[in-house]
């Protein structure tokens, strides 16, 4: 029922969605959202919108998947039938399969397995909303939930990806930028260890646009990362500041 | 330590309960806060986000051309579906729908269907050949007890925000046309659940009641005051006077709600 | 080589705290010299060493500690109990009963049943096994009544108090009595449940708030209150 645009940038440099090549979508991100949940988080990026849980570390269930040296990190990533334009079956597909073990790849770097051995920490990601660049968003809530339920951890992980459309290097494709693009690149974060722990691609690249993409993904990673450290203070300088007023009464 | 309920605390609430009082301060036929959003998946055709206490639920409703069933040829199709998420509670494991799931599944499916809700007629866009379905989309995001309330609250509220293309039928084809209508609405049912502890019905019990609890009986009412659909729950029993009492105090609290949600 | 952050900061995991010479402490980690933070937390110092206290973590058991579980299991020999940990803990019928246990004799479930509290304390644990318990010492075992709060076990020593200040005026202002479990699982006892449940609103505010200063007097504060508005509401 769309038709497929044109051209993606104006001739004023600008996208479908006003934004400039080097801009991200809006993003907001709240801590502690699902009280069942050892932590969550939920995050709106462009039109986005997806919660993250993680239960954990726990039992393992079943008792022979135990490792006896380390945890076992588990992953799932499941788009809810609603959050696309054609309704999906809630079965998992194979997308989901692939983006649920990449995820855990992004994820599993930053945390120190050794710590608790014979237990599994379950990372739920639960897409209510698509628009292009949901497993960047996953990993970034993820991150955000495992840092909330208290599970150590080496960094926080960020990911944002970037891709080219006509002849430029964008970042953050939304959904019809990147079914129309030639490329994109998703890239997560270990902002403060500088440490890549997702790197995907598709569509073509010279080496060149290739560098240009993943620094300018980089570059959309650390910008995000503040808004992660933000999101997690807010849960507790918020009390620091009613406390202030209640003393000054 | 959320899996099991300690004695202590079943000993507690059942001794409170029989002295007409909850744990959290309520009534024995109070309801939690509820809040409803609607519209809040812009991708749905419809959507809504109920929070029973902290019992949480999203609906998003999705709406597509098919094939009606053959022994409802004049009607289009309505399908409930129902995801109890990992992450809603440590007790939900991933994987197809268990029986849980299903069955809130069909409750809520029931109070819909019986109270003739949607206007199915008007749905039908080639008699035998092509009808609207409507998907509705459950998805429970945190578990804290009456999921079957919660979950019907958000559906009929999702339905009331849905929205279907306008289309007309030009040699036998379907074209889309601009702009939007509403859903087709007749009725807007509402359900209520009563836990049966000791020998006290309790309205809306939450996630600590339900362990409690010997079993449960939830009850829709349609716009009329009629009751459309009932479920009884758990593996205890009613005796017939509790039956009638909680359908008694069912229909108190429909009334109620209706003035609240103004449906 | 300096300390990057000034003491109470709040730090993500990651965030680089110091550099050099020093020690890594509670919920930080050295790489190459650097110290950095693993959890959500304050920025603590004394002199080399570097510490976090975390705003939220979960009780990994200690040989000692004294816990408040829950029994999730009857076995053939003995309990396994849920700790608020990520291990579940294994209690020996022997313990129990103070003797050898005689599996046609003795009945578990009489002694202590699935959904059954207790008071135990850890006496082994390690990396290779789930954590013991024993209940064969003053003090210790069933529960059987009372009101149940779980908070986040960093916040105990804050539920205590400076020399216990804290815990002794909860228990004064309410007239309950309080056991604290190590787990993070606290156990009120008073002579009514408004009782109970003013002591427990207490000690989760206490959770909410505790890197916040002048706490004991804001808890004080609220305690009184709370008591008074309840006596006019009886006497209405």
């Amino acid at each position: 029922m769309n038709d497929k645009p044109e051209r993606l940038i104006d001739k004023k440099g600008l996208r479908l969605d006003g934004r400039k090549p080097d801009e991200l979508r809006p993003v907001k991100l709240q801590v502690g959202v699902i009280s069942n949940a050892d932590g969550s988080a939920y995050i709106e990026h462009g039109k986005n919108k997806i919660l993250a849980g993680v239960y954990g570390p726990r039992e393992v269930h079943p008792k022979h998947l135990a490792l006896p040296d380390r945890t076992v990190l588990k992953c799932r990533y499941h788009m809810a039938p609603f959050s696309v334009q054609e309704r999906k079956s809630p079965a998992p597909s194979r997308r989901e399969i692939e983006l649920s073990k990449v995820i855990r790849e992004s994820l599993e770097p930053a945390i120190f397995m050794e710590y608790y051995p014979r237990t599994m920490i379950d990372v739920f990601v639960e897409v209510l909303q698509a628009d292009g660049g949901t497993r960047c968003a996953s990993i970034t809530a993820a991150a955000l939930a495992l840092a909330d339920s208290g599970i150590p951890m080496r960094d926080l992980v960020v990911a944002c990806a970037a891709g080219k459309l006509d002849d430029t290097i964008v970042l953050d494709l939304m959904d019809t930028e990147d079914k129309v693009g030639s490329a994109d690149v998703p890239v997560a974060l270990m902002p403060n260890l500088n440490a890549v722990t997702l790197l995907q691609m598709d569509g073509t690249l010279s080496t060149d646009e290739f560098e240009s993409a993943v620094n300018l993904a980089l570059e959309g990673c650390r910008q995000i990362y503040a808004l992660q450290k933000e999101a997690l203070r807010t849960k507790y300088v918020n009390l620091k500041e009613e406390n202030k007023e209640e003393a000054e009464e | 330590m959320a899996a099991v309920i300690t004695r202590v605390k079943k000993k507690q609430i059942e001794q409170l309960i029989a002295k007409g009082k909850r744990l959290d301060g309520r009534g024995l036929t109070d309801y939690r806060e509820i809040k409803i959003e609607q519209g809040i998946i812009e991708r749905a055709e419809g959507s809504a986000k109920v929070l029973l206490g902290r019992t949480e639920v999203v609906v998003g409703t999705k709406i597509e051309m098919g094939e009606p069933f053959p022994d409802t040829p004049n009607e289009g199709v309505l399908t409930v579906n129902v995801e109890l998420v990992p992450l809603a509670s440590p007790r939900f494991e991933p994987g197809p729908p268990d029986e849980n799931s299903i069955e809130l599944a069909r409750v809520v499916d029931r109070g819909i269907r019986e109270s003739k809700a949607i206007d199915l007629e008007k749905l039908c866009i080639a008699p035998g050949k092509k009808v609207f379905v409507v998907f509705v989309d459950v998805y429970v995001l945190n578990h804290d007890g009456n999921l079957i309330d919660a979950s019907a609250l958000a559906a009929m509220a999702a339905l009331l925000n849905t929205k279907m293309a306008k289309y007309e039928v030009e040699d036998g084809e379907v074209k889309i046309k601009l702009g939007y209508e509403p859903l087709p609405i007749k009725k807007r049912p509402i359900t209520v659940t009563c836990a049966k502890i000791g020998d006290k019905l309790v309205v809306d019990p939450w996630l600590e009641e339900e362990q409690v609890m010997d079993a449960r009986i939830s009850m829709a009412f349609d716009d009329d005051g009629n009751i459309c659909a009932i479920q009884k729950g758990g593996s205890g029993y009613f005796e017939p006077k509790q039956v009638f009492e909680a359908a008694r105090i069912a229909k108190e609290k429909v009334e109620e709600m209706r003035k609240q949600l103004n449906w | 080589m300096p300390i990057l952050l000034e003491r109470r900061q709040l730090v993500t995991p990651g965030d680089l705290i110091a550099e050099g010479e020093y020690i890594a402490g509670e919920n930080t980690y050295m790489e190459n010299n650097k110290i950095y933070a693993s959890r959500v937390g304050i920025v603590e110092y004394e002199t080399k060493k570097v510490d976090v206290v975390a705003l939220k973590s979960f009780y990994v058991p200690r040989m000692g500690d004294i816990i408040i579980g829950t029994i999730t299991e009857v076995g053939f020999s003995g309990w396994t109990a849920d700790i608020n940990s990520p291990y579940p803990a294994l209690l020996r019928a022997s313990d129990v009963l103070s003797r050898p246990f005689r599996p046609q004799k003795d009945d578990l479930p009489q002694v202590l049943d699935i959904g059954d509290l207790l008071v135990a304390k850890i006496v082994s644990y390690d990396r290779t096994h789930d954590p013991q318990l024993t209940v064969a010492e003053p003090g210790l075992g069933k529960i059987t009544r009372g009101q149940i709060v779980k908070v986040t076990p960093t916040k105990i020593p804050r539920v205590i108090g400076r020399k216990g200040s804290m815990i002794s005026m909860i228990k004064q202002e309410t007239g309950c009595d309080i056991i604290l479990g190590v787990n993070g699982v606290v156990l009120i006892t008073g002579k009514t449940l408004e009782d109970e449940q003013l002591a427990m609103m207490a000690i989760l505010k206490i959770e909410e708030e505790s890197h916040t200063s002048g706490l004991t007097d804001r808890i004080t504060k609220m305690l009184k209150e709370e008591k008074s508005r309840k006596e006019e509401k009886k006497n209405e």
